[in-house]
């Protein structure tokens, strides 16, 4: 078996695609400059019927669960000691933490007061849902921070070379990476296991956020068992989402994909998908809510899409021995789950919301969009500039420069 | 990540325990939600109510909201539409055809319900909004931080946000009048009523002289009070000649509206212990699993 390595990717950093990435970043920064001039209501279609719009169904709702390959890789890898695993733990950490910085950010930048965001932080509200999100996707923000410091010290200890008046820092500096280094490598467990609690907390609660909007939501969503939905969506969708990750990345930075460790994966996401189905199936069916399909209107129709598009066509393809072996296949299925887990997050929080007085319904505005699709072009362009900064994407050891120091979490 | 030993690991995750359980002690820092034996009600007789939109001006006037002269009131054109409070008007009065007399249309003010479970004090992120001792559901401009969770959550649709507002936006919403009635007063819009369509009472005499006022004139009345069971009950009652739900109120259940939602959050979090729980068993999982592959290594 060949040995990976996480590496600095060595490339240039600006090409077309990115170019135009940076070009959607800015369009979307420029509306939000906007919307923190002239308000929220400027910007954004939002208004008494629709308090919620796709900053939070999207950004943060689809973001969170976007994110969960941090979590599902790191208690695969981690957790359940399947050491083949560790080249896809460092991509997924990153997607994660970057993804979590952005759900944290688009919370900021819907909230009306802004200013007040830290204010859950000494203002408690135990029987608020939204207290418990919050709360816990803050600290697992800091656990996501502290789990990729060792990533900074591999690649900064020995090497802190700042420039012109900063050189007298240089010392200090690697002194507390040393310190760092030596402190985390001992109780980095703590901080795994707690990200992976944390995730499975604010993943359910997400789901629980829209219980409370009682009839106000669609019945083919509403349902008792959301946060179970949302956990398990959540989970199916980490791998799907770390394959397709690191197929891209491999295309990008012309790697060879590991299709060894990625096929794997793929085997272990049908089942997933299957438990998922289940229940989603299992509340349809207890609950009666199958009669709604029988009518034509949007919500049947996304409902109808999320479900076979979402679920049950990358089900079959995930089981088929073929598509786990080819790269093509391989990105196909897993874009097929993430769309889905992201068309579900959008219909539970817009689709299915339908306030008892409302005048006309709700389409995102081109400010909105631009915010959204700004931030997630924003993401990738962060992505980029991380790998190629710190060792994070595997590759085979023969082109691989010796690193100085072992690499924790990594192959030993 | 590697070398650390099994006392390390025992000592570290029982520190990581105590912290997590110190913790539960202190969410218990609810919002007020007190559900006084005799707290204030309002009884609103839509039989009585006239549209003449008094309501509306003094809740303006009494609230610092702009208003046009009271004179304007009198305009009845307005009931062309359906309208809903919002950020610049706390109450509005709509008309609705009455199919048994049409010279005498009926008028329901609208405004928030008050009620005795709120899912706002429920759901807000830092329990800006509380149930006060006399039944009001008042909200702390010094707390909010804009995130409208409480719009989201709300049966009646009720709470409005200032949108157009880049800093400072409040959420607006009838207060009951609280800064009247701590000083005695009652509130403005049942002070200026000039039918006495409002009354102000403490909830259960109100429910009485409702109940009351059923069984005195059946035919003016459908044997219903809108508010004393809806969602667990609210402040604010209705009476009406004809089903509420062809008056725009909306179908709701008696079970309070955030019940569900408030039974899944303290399920998951029992006294910390199902978290905790998962911390354990995932942190055993993971010493067999590494102990597993440290004597396959010894083995080879």
């Amino acid at each position: 078996m060949e040995d990976f390595k996480p590496t600095q990717m060595n490339k240039k950093y600006f090409t077309p695609v990115v170019i135009g990435l940076a070009v959607l970043a800015l369009n979307g920064l420029m509306f939000l400059l906007a919307r923190f001039i002239f308000g929220i209501g400027a910007v954004t279609n939002l208004d008494d019927q629709h308090p919620w719009g796709i900053w939070i169904g999207l950004d943060v709702a689809a973001g969170v669960a976007l994110a969960a390959g941090g979590f599902t890789t790191a208690a695969l890898g981690h957790i359940m000691h399947k050491d083949q695993y560790h080249a896809i733990i460092r991509p997924a950490l990153l997607t994660a933490a970057l993804g979590y910085t952005f759900v944290a950010v688009s919370v900021m930048i819907d909230l009306g007061r802004y200013y007040f965001i830290w204010h859950p932080l000494i203002m408690w509200n135990g029987s608020s849902v939204l207290f418990e999100v919050g709360i816990c996707v803050i600290i697992y923000l800091a656990v996501l921070y502290i789990e990729f410091l060792p990533i900074v010290c591999e690649r900064f200890i020995g090497r802190v070379k700042l420039p012109g008046f900063l050189k007298s820092l240089n010392n200090p500096i690697d002194k507390v990476l040393r310190i760092l280094d030596k402190g985390l490598e001992k109780t980095m467990f703590i901080f795994i296991i707690a990200g992976v609690v944390l995730s499975c907390l604010h993943q359910s609660s997400l789901g629980t956020l829209m219980v409370i909007a009682g009839p106000k939501m669609h019945p083919l969503w509403q349902t008792p068992i959301l946060p179970l939905l949302f956990l398990l969506s959540a989970i199916s969708v980490g791998l799907p989402m770390v394959i397709f990750e690191s197929l891209i990345t491999s295309r990008s930075f012309n790697l060879k994909p590991e299709m060894h460790i990625l096929s794997n994966l793929g085997s272990m996401v049908a089942p997933l998908l299957g438990i998922y189905l289940a229940f989603k199936i299992g509340d349809m069916v207890i609950r009666q809510t199958f009669v709604y399909l029988t009518e034509f209107n949007a919500s049947s129709v996304m409902f109808t899409v999320e479900l076979l598009f979402g679920v049950i066509i990358p089900l079959r393809m995930f089981m088929s021995q073929q598509v786990n072996k080819s790269p093509l296949g391989l990105i196909i299925a897993s874009f097929l789950v993430i769309f889905g887990v992201f068309l579900n997050r959008l219909n539970n929080f817009l689709v299915a919301y339908t306030p008892p007085y409302e005048v006309h319904s709700y389409f995102p505005s081109v400010g909105e969009i631009s915010v959204t699709v700004g931030f997630i072009a924003f993401e990738i362009l962060l992505f980029r500039i991380a790998v190629m900064i710190f060792p994070i994407v595997s590759v085979a050891n023969t082109s691989a420069p010796r690193t100085k120091y072992s690499i924790r979490g990594g192959a030993q | 990540m590697a070398n650390h030993t099994r006392r390390d690991f025992l000592k570290t995750a029982a520190l990581v325990g105590t912290a997590v359980t110190g913790l539960s002690s202190k969410t218990k820092a609810a919002p007020k939600n007190i559900l006084s034996e005799d707290r204030m009600g309002m009884l609103v007789d839509t039989t009585v109510c006239i549209g003449c939109r008094k309501c509306e001006w003094t809740c303006k006037t009494t609230h610092d909201l702009e208003t046009p002269s009271i004179e304007t009131y009198d305009d009845r054109s307005v009931f062309k539409e359906r309208r809903r409070p919002n950020s610049k008007a706390l109450t509005v009065v709509n008309e609705y055809q009455n199919p048994d007399e049409e010279k005498f249309p009926i008028n329901v003010k609208v405004q928030c319900m008050h009620c005795d479970h709120p899912a706002c004090v429920s759901a807000c992120i830092v329990g800006a909004f509380s149930k006060e001792e006399n039944g009001s559901v008042i909200w702390d401009t010094d707390k909010c931080i804009g995130c409208r969770y409480c719009m989201v959550a709300c049966p009646f649709q009720v709470p409005a946000f200032e949108f157009e507002k880049a800093l400072k936006p409040d959420i607006k919403k009838c207060d009951f009048c609280f800064e009247r009635t701590k000083e005695g007063k009652i509130p403005a819009c049942s002070e200026i009523c000039p039918v006495e369509a409002i009354t102000y009472g403490i909830r259960e005499d109100l429910i009485k002289a409702a109940q009351q006022k059923i069984k005195n004139y059946p035919n003016r009345y459908i044997n219903r009070i809108y508010g004393e069971y809806e969602v667990g009950g609210t402040s604010w009652l209705y009476l009406a000649s004809k089903e509420f739900e062809k008056l725009d109120f909306p179908k709701l259940g008696k079970d309070p509206a955030p019940g569900v939602s408030e039974a899944i959050q303290h399920g998951i979090f029992a006294y910390f212990v199902p978290p905790v729980a998962l911390y354990a068993l995932l942190g055993g999982v993971m010493w067999i699993n590494k102990n597993k592959k440290k004597s396959e290594n010894e083995e080879m």
